[in-house]
């Protein structure tokens, strides 16, 4: 058995490599994805005051601290025992939208489109962003003006674009400025055009290229998201949570993300500082489920916005039902741009967006709490307990990329034995194969500072492998 | 005048520093006109090249692999830049620091008191060994700048590139050094 490793992964966020295992004949029988980072948020925080958490936790990552700033002010609003007022509920739901717009716009146009538009075989020492602004300078700027429109949604809000301290528990800390709504709504038509220019792009792409849909993780699993309670369509921060199967059957309904832990357990293999979570009902590893743009685009009754919903027809219609290809990430999260981009004005009409009151006013009242909501790359829980003082006696994250290892690995396997049909020592692997196995982790637009400080709350299953990766034993807890 | 060679690094941290680093936004289109980005995480190059000009780098020192490439990008780069407050003083990423060496970390995150086939991730072909200590950049190799904050805002960052890239020696005033 020999090993080829892909070391660093690059053009996603975060710190991994990848191992190829070839046989004696020089097949492809397997492939692995490594995290190697190792944090350990879950540990550090313990001892902390919980209003400490929304500011702490936003640096597990750089790329979405929105999620877990607002998933975190939203487990205290559990030990606080109070719900925000509206307003507060309204700028929280519109820096979430704020927030999937910059991070969607970065997967697509900063880290994957160079493999679409330069090509998946063309020069890696100019197959970046720096290179696109080289070779299609008008579109690289109008990604780049696409992301600084959800960044700059966030800075009105809460004062700065990465980090910004502003959701607590109980509420914001400010509101949003006329000045600065004018400001949003003025910039909405070039985001628009923006996205609708990404999503022919894709659309192109995938006619000319079917066999990357059949390719690039195109398998059976579970999907797992937030729904609207009231019609389970579309929803990106409260609802509640929805299981479907690869054909579109629902299995699980209307959970209580509270309850999350009687629905989600977590493995740990010893090749990756990730975890990986699983469906308790069907075990490990066939629990696999995927979570995400594509998980919620698969999940959802419809989005509930003209523009997304037209898409969405078309994006079920290509799928032929749902959608088992996580090629179609990409295509899924230009039209959870486009949704986003449609609901921010109707956030602007409301109503209660200035109102006065922005922050519910409480003490320790709980000594456990959960926060739930959908960050760009998927369902993401903080799960907490306090003394009665306040205190962080314990702390569980799940972090929306660990929920989609074990389809990362399976997507990789499947794309290195496709393209990659004998390896030989006397001959290299071209370069443009292995991006191509590289693509398939960018196709989950995995966040890996965030999926790297699980700490085992809930039951555990360990599997030893052999010198030729077969299961030795299997533990579980 | 040939384009300056110019590389990003990231060690342990969040990637933050990485996004105020995009936040420049169409500046980074004026920059692509003067600058080679010849190594980083949104690039495929990987090996650190030789003979950098500029290399930003975000993140402390966490792990043996992050150890090595900060003494291989010492090496090659002729100006090296503490990029972020975890490469500056290892702030956040070294919050682990007092809850004791590496064994006794990974033990508090992945073993549990009744779990006792728990298991560490150690496929040491694959996994870094993580360090028993996490450090700043400057406690491993010698630093030319230092560009704080949690994350640096995107024009400090385009003024500490402007000011190298003009040949201006950088100036370290007030608004430029605050943490946070």
């Amino acid at each position: 058995m020999r090993r080829v490793i892909i070391d660093p992964v690059t053009r996603i966020e975060g710190h991994a490599k990848i191992s190829i295992f070839v046989d004696e004949a020089g097949q492809v029988v397997d492939a692995r994805f490594h995290v190697t980072e190792f944090r350990g948020f879950e540990a550090f925080c313990r001892g902390r005051p919980f209003p400490e958490m929304p500011g702490l936790t936003a640096r597990v990552c750089g790329i979405c601290p929105v999620s877990h700033l607002l998933c975190s002010a939203k487990a205290g609003d559990g030990i606080l025992g109070v719900r925000p007022p509206p307003t507060a509920v309204v700028l929280r739901r519109l820096m979430n939208l704020a927030q999937l717009i910059q991070s969607h716009a970065l997967s697509f146009f900063h880290l994957s489109s160079p493999d679409f538009l330069l090509g998946f075989d063309s020069d890696p020492a100019s197959r970046n962003l720096f290179g696109m602004i080289r070779a299609n300078p008008e579109l690289a700027r109008a990604g780049i003006r696409l992301r600084q429109f959800g960044q700059r949604i966030i800075e009105h809000l809460g004062g700065r674009k990465v980090h910004p301290s502003w959701a607590v528990p109980g509420g914001v800390r400010s509101g949003l400025t006329p000045e600065a709504a004018a400001d949003i709504r003025e910039q909405l038509p070039e985001a628009q055009a923006t996205t609708l220019i990404g999503i022919d792009l894709i659309k192109s792409y995938m006619d000319r290229h079917p066999e990357d849909i059949a390719v690039f993780g195109q398998f059976p699993s579970l999907y797992l998201g937030l729904v609207r309670p009231e019609d389970h369509g579309w929803e990106h921060h409260d609802g509640v949570l929805r299981i479907v199967d690869s054909s579109g059957a629902v299995i699980a309904d209307d959970i209580n993300p509270v309850d999350y832990s009687r629905h989600i357990g977590e493995a740990v293999e010893a090749d990756s500082y990730l975890k990986s979570p699983f469906y308790k009902p069907l075990g490990y590893p066939a629990g696999m489920y995927r979570v995400g743009p594509l998980a919620r685009l698969n999940i959802c009754t419809g989005i509930g916005t003209e523009a997304a919903d037209r898409e969405l027809r078309e994006f079920r219609q290509r799928a032929g039902g749902i959608a088992n290809s996580a090629f179609l990430y990409h295509y899924a999260r230009l039209i959870e741009i486009l949704a986003a981009i449609e609901f921010i004005p109707r956030h602007l009409d409301d109503p209660q967006l200035t109102a006065d009151r922005l922050r519910a006013e409480a003490g320790v009242n709980q000594l456990d709490a959960v926060g739930c909501s959908e960050a760009p790359r998927g369902t993401l829980f903080h799960d907490y307990s306090v003394d009665p003082h306040g205190l962080i006696t314990r702390v569980n994250l799940i972090i929306a990329t660990g929920q989609n290892n074990l389809a990362m690995n399976r997507t990789i396997a499947q794309i290195a034995r496709h393209y990659i049909r004998e390896v030989r020592t006397s001959v290299a692997i071209p370069e443009g194969f292995l991006n191509r196995v590289e693509h398939g982790i960018r196709c989950y637009d995995p966040c890996l500072s965030c999926s790297t400080h699980a700490l085992g709350q809930m039951p555990l299953v360990v599997r030893f492998l052999g010198p030729d990766g077969e299961v030795i034993a299997e533990v579980r807890r | 005048m040939a384009a300056v060679k110019l590389a990003t690094v990231w060690l342990g941290g969040c990637s933050g520093c990485h996004m105020s680093f995009l936040d420049m936004d169409e500046w980074l289109i004026e920059l692509a006109s003067r600058a080679d980005l010849v190594y980083s995480p949104i690039a495929d190059v990987k090996e650190f090249p030789p003979g950098v000009d500029i290399c930003l780098v975000e993140g402390a020192v966490a792990n043996e692999d992050n150890r090595h490439l900060a003494r291989v990008l010492r090496e090659r780069s002729r100006v090296v830049i503490a990029f972020g407050d975890c490469a500056v003083t290892g702030n956040v990423t070294a919050l682990r620091n007092p809850l004791g060496v590496a064994l006794e970390v990974l033990q508090l995150a992945y073993l549990r008191p009744h779990e006792e086939h728990a298991r560490i991730p150690d496929d040491r072909t694959v996994v870094p060994v993580l360090l028993d200590r996490v450090m700043p950049l400057h406690a491993v190799v010698p630093v030319d700048y230092y560009l704080p904050g949690c994350p640096p805002p995107a024009e400090r960052i385009r003024q500490l590139l402007s000011d190298l890239l003009d040949g201006r020696r950088p100036e370290q005033t007030a608004d430029r050094i605050s943490f946070g």
